[in-house]
């Protein structure tokens, strides 16, 4: 059993005029305790929906979730709300995009770490404040003593991650999952929060979720990606294999539209991959292949058949009928 | 593989899997379209804006409604309770209630939808040069902050104590109490306007500063301005039936809710309908615009509308 | 190869446009009478050109001054000193009315495509006034003509015109900002960030049209942004800024594989790489960006460099010729080679 089951997720939203945006639609996937699993996708392709339903923190209504999300086996959809606090913040923790919004402008940093272990662990306010410099020095933070008593609007942007990872890891979560962790940061600034994180990765052990657009950071941090578009899971693989033989013609195409570093080396700088059209509007009903209207192989059956994930080589999913399928061991 | 499951369709040729079809988890509902269906989205749009409907029937209308002479003095009738002759009763000179209340919604419409506008139209110019000439901005700001330190009621008092009570003069002089408060929203919604991309983009392209103005924030600023609009409205309206009541709005000639009410006052332990229809009247009035104006503002604010 | 006497940049004179020591610091008020207390070094001194039909880039993270740069050269503030000279003529003193026709030669895309184009224009109004502003319509007629030829331009389709800002999504509208830019028809385009809010797969449709534009119209471009991979794909010549100033200028061939200051080295293996397990050493600062309030004094860099030594605290570095058309502040040159741990030169082309 895994500690995370994704099965069958949908996750839908009423649109003010009447519609249905089918923001997630039949994803399912499973992460391993201490795995680090990357979902990746554009704008829209319910990539963040994804985490707020796994958290149930999408608002219903508009929303409204169906399928199954089996965290060590108990589906966190049959939850009750109380139940779910108690998971919330504790079991499984989340690292925001922005951190200056995600954390309270008039608490002290010590206290906002403090809150979680008080009402989860029943730590006393002095044994969550001893916590708190204990988890500011593990995340690198200089003179923890004394930043445990500042707050938000004295921290750089850094660090203010650093301290939303210390929040998210101080109850010592199995599963976290974090939502662009580094999209806001300066590149010398993710540097440093992405070393950080391998580094907690082996010390702490949890499982990781992360959602990025950001294919370098994919390529630097997680083990397994996930390829999310319009809603639905296109690829999974193991991170080598996704980067080295891509399956699907959308990862194809997303891959050969980022330019590399150091490509003006070689003397040849190439037109980048471009990948034509627009993502489809999620308001309607796909009929085939989500992908069918941009896809650069596209045939009458994708039009008209959604194809189905298939191993098409060893632990490496993809949906697309024209995919090369490499021999699978039995 | 999923080779067992039915192709949907014949021509899927054997072998190819297909993924299973996904359910539907919500219905989609037909949206009405046009007028109504804007409506029915917005449904105290559509209440606050009936209720001020019927008002403004009431105030067009009132001589048809089964009134009489608001003015006429009938002494032998004096301080009757309601009854199928006189609905509302009768005040302390006999003058019909009812008649009274129903002629009073003029004063009140006119006073509301007076003040709301030329406040708006007063208040935006001033905004405007306020908002987008630096040097003028310091001198408009400090007036308005020292005409914001008199409170608005007082204001008005004093200016009606200058002038002879008509409704005119009570438009007027509740206008310049209302100013200084819409100058300011307008030089705030100004001053991030200008900040826009799309405003330096016009000037990059070699737009002059008064067609920046007119075409690129003036129309920006109309939104939150029509919402502000409605609660002027609202709050004028009340600040007229304050000034009529202290006898400081319109003239006792004409009736209006606050000089009912004033005169209602004496006897309200022993006759209370008389101060009661008139203040029913503007409660259900203020709230309809109050209505609109939140309504105006869910749907005019762009930050409700992008969210899912 | 190092020089040990630091020689001025030399001017430019054919040059399309030409920055010299530009500066612009804007006042910190505060308190009732709105007192000056202080400044932000925002842009600090900047000096370099761009030559006709070339792409110079500025890149460096948040704060580093490089928009406010562009927005100095567009005159939506004026520059607290220094010059701009556009195709031999100054235009950093020119009144507002005296810049206003000059405007038409510089054409501007900004980040965001949401917050670039006023909701309530359509699209055809938007491209038309630019036009209508530099009269450069003869009638109606020939408007229509202009805006429908800016929509083929960047591969929009015509019938397009009628509709407005919100019906499009980011690549489009940015398509649409692009034809703004083009409207007057510029020989420069600044493009602050334009392509920095896009998804990847639309980031690369745009990064393909201004390539495709550039050969088409002969434009320049200074290209501002933070992205090192789209920089290198698209650019001639690279200016890195730290806080304010530029810390090194090069081709991109040179920049890319040989970096003379510490800055540029550790921003270039900063960047994750889409490939996973390749071996890279990467250097990783210590610290933040000091504030641009309060700049460090000497070297800039030299709280977060790896290589600081005594002289970096005290003496500013100038730039300097280190390789021909790299120029680099960095005292590390005026060292002995062996020394100079940014000593290499670029790899020399195979063929």
């Amino acid at each position: 059993m895994a500690l995370l089951e994704v099965e069958n997720l949908q996750t839908h939203f009423r649109t003010p005029d009447g519609g249905v945006n089918r923001a997630v639609d039949g994803l399912s996937f499973n992460v391993e305790a201490g795995q680090t699993v990357a979902i990746v996708g554009e704008s829209g392709c319910g990539k963040s929906v994804t985490s707020m339903s796994i958290l149930r923190l999408i608002p219903e209504p508009p929303g409204q979730i169906a399928g199954q999300i089996r965290f060590n086996g108990k589906n966190l959809l049959d939850l009750s709300d109380r139940e779910m606090r108690a998971i919330r913040g504790n079991e499984i923790s989340m690292i925001f995009q922005e951190p200056m919004t995600s954390l309270n402008p008039v608490l002290s940093i010590g206290k906002q770490i403090g809150e979680a272990l008080r009402l989860h662990q029943g730590l006393s306010r002095s044994q969550a404040e001893a916590k708190a410099v204990e988890m500011l020095t593990l995340v690198g933070i200089p003179a923890p003593d004394k930043r445990v008593k500042e707050y938000p609007h004295q921290l750089s942007g850094g660090m203010r991650q650093r301290v939303m990872i210390a929040i998210a890891l101080a109850c010592n979560p199995k599963l976290l999952i974090a939502d662009e962790p580094t999209t806001a940061l300066d590149v010398t600034i993710q540097a440093q929060i992405l070393d950080l994180m391998r580094d907690l990765k082996h010390r702490v052990g949890a499982a990781i979720v992360l959602i990025t657009h950001d294919l370098g950071v994919v390529a630097e941090v997680a083990e397994r990606v996930i390829v999310m578009y319009a809603g639905r899971k296109v690829e999974e693989a193991r991170v080598e294999d996704l980067f080295r033989a891509p399956k699907h013609p959308y990862t194809q195409g997303l891959l050969g539209a980022v330019p590399k570093l150091g490509s003006s080396l070689d003397g040849t700088s190439e037109r980048l991959a471009e990948i034509p059209g627009l993502v489809p509007s999620l308001k309607q009903k796909l009929q085939g292949c989500v992908f069918a209207s941009r896809c650069p192989q596209v045939t009458e059956l994708c039009r008209t058949a959604a194809p189905a994930l298939e191993e098409k080589a060893p632990a490496h999913i993809a949906a697309c009928h024209y995919a090369v399928k490499e021999a699978v061991p039995a | 593989m999923s080779t067992s499951l039915q192709p949907p369709r014949a021509s899927v040729p054997e072998g190819v899997a297909v993924a299973a079809p996904l359910p539907d988890i919500m219905q989609p509902k037909v949206a009405r379209k046009g007028f109504l269906g804007y409506l029915l989205r917005h449904p105290t749009i559509a209440f606050g804006g009936f209720l001020l409907l019927v008002m403004f029937c009431v105030a067009i209308f009132a001589p048809f409604l089964f009134t009489k002479d608001p003015t006429a003095l009938a002494p032998v009738m004096r301080t009757r309770d309601p009854s199928a002759a006189h609905w509302f009763g009768t005040d302390m000179l006999g003058r019909d209630v009812y008649s009274r209340v129903l002629y009073g919604t003029r004063v009140s419409l006119m006073v509301g939808f007076g003040v709301a506008f030329c406040a708006s139209v007063i208040g935006l110019t001033i905004g405007l040069v306020s908002g987008m000439v630096r040097w003028a901005d310091s001198i408009i700001m400090r007036v308005m902050d020292g005409l914001m330190s008199i409170p608005s009621i007082l204001l008005a008092i004093a200016l009606m104590a200058l002038t002879r009570g008509s409704v005119g003069n009570v438009i007027l002089a509740i206008t310049i109490a209302e100013i200084p408060r819409v100058s300011r929203l307008v030089r705030g919604v100004v001053l991030s306007l200008r900040e826009q991309p799309y405003v330096d983009a016009a000037i990059a392209c070699g737009t002059r500063t008064p067609v920046i103005i007119w075409r690129h924030i003036l129309p920006n600023t109309l939104a939150p301005m029509t919402v502000q609009a409605t609660y002027i409205c609202a709050s004028a309206m009340i600040t007229e039936a304050i000034l009529s009541f202290i006898g400081a709005g319109t003239p006792p000639i004409i009736p209006s809710w606050g000089n009912i009410m004033a005169e209602g006052r004496a006897l309200w332990q022993v006759k209370p309908y008389i101060v009661f229809f008139p203040a029913l009247f503007l409660s259900i009035t203020v709230l309809a615009v109050n209505l609109l104006g939140d309504g105006l503002r869910d749907s005019l604010d762009p930050r409700l509308a992008k969210r899912v | 190869m190092s020089t040990t006497i630091a020689k001025p940049m030399p001017r430019h004179a054919g040059a399309l446009l030409e920055v010299n020591d530009l500066k612009k610091h804007f006042p910190i008020k505060a308190g009732f009478f709105g007192g000056t207390t202080g400044h932000v070094y925002a842009v600090d001194g900047v000096s370099f050109h761009i030559e006709k039909g070339e792409t110079l880039s500025l890149v460096g993270e948040s704060g580093c001054g490089k928009s406010t740069v562009g927005k100095a050269l567009l005159r939506l503030f004026p520059p607290t000193a220094g010059q701009v000279v556009l195709d031999g003529q100054r235009i950093d003193d020119l009144s507002q009315g005296k810049l206003r026709p000059i405007r038409r030669r510089v054409g501007v895309v900004f980040q965001d495509p949401f917050s670039s184009l006023n909701p309530r224009m359509r699209v055809k109004d938007l491209l038309a006034e630019p036009i209508r502003n530099y009269g450069l319509a003869k009638d109606s007629a020939d408007l229509d003509e202009r805006v429908a030829k800016l929509m083929d331009t960047v591969r929009l389709p015509r019938d397009a015109v009628n509709r407005w800002p919100h019906e499009f999504s980011g690549g489009q509208r940015q398509r649409i900002c692009i034809a703004r830019a083009l409207a007057g028809e510029p020989d420069l385009i600044i493009c602050d960030e334009a392509v920095s809010a896009l998804d990847v797969s639309v980031k690369a449709q745009i990064v393909n049209l201004l390539q495709d534009l550039q050969k088409e119209l002969g434009l320049a471009l200074l290209f501002i942004s933070h992205d090192l991979a789209i920089v290198e794909h698209m650019t001639h010549r690279v200016a890195v800024m730290y806080l304010g100033k530029i810390v090194e200028i090069a081709p991109r061939r040179e920049l890319f594989s040989a970096p003379k200051h510490p800055y540029t080295e550790a921003l270039l293996s900063a960047v994750p790489v889409p490939e996973p397990g390749a071996a890279r050493k990467r250097i990783v600062l210590k610290g933040d960006v000091p504030s641009p309030i309060n700049p460090p004094k000497g070297c800039r860099f030299h709280t977060r460099c790896p290589y600081a030594f005594d002289r970096c605290r005290t003496d500013e570095p100038q730039l300097q010729q280190t390789e021909p058309g790299q120029w680099a502040a960095c005292h590390l040159h005026d060292l002995p080679a062996v020394k100079n741990p940014l000593a290499r030169s670029a790899p020399k082309l195979a063929s």
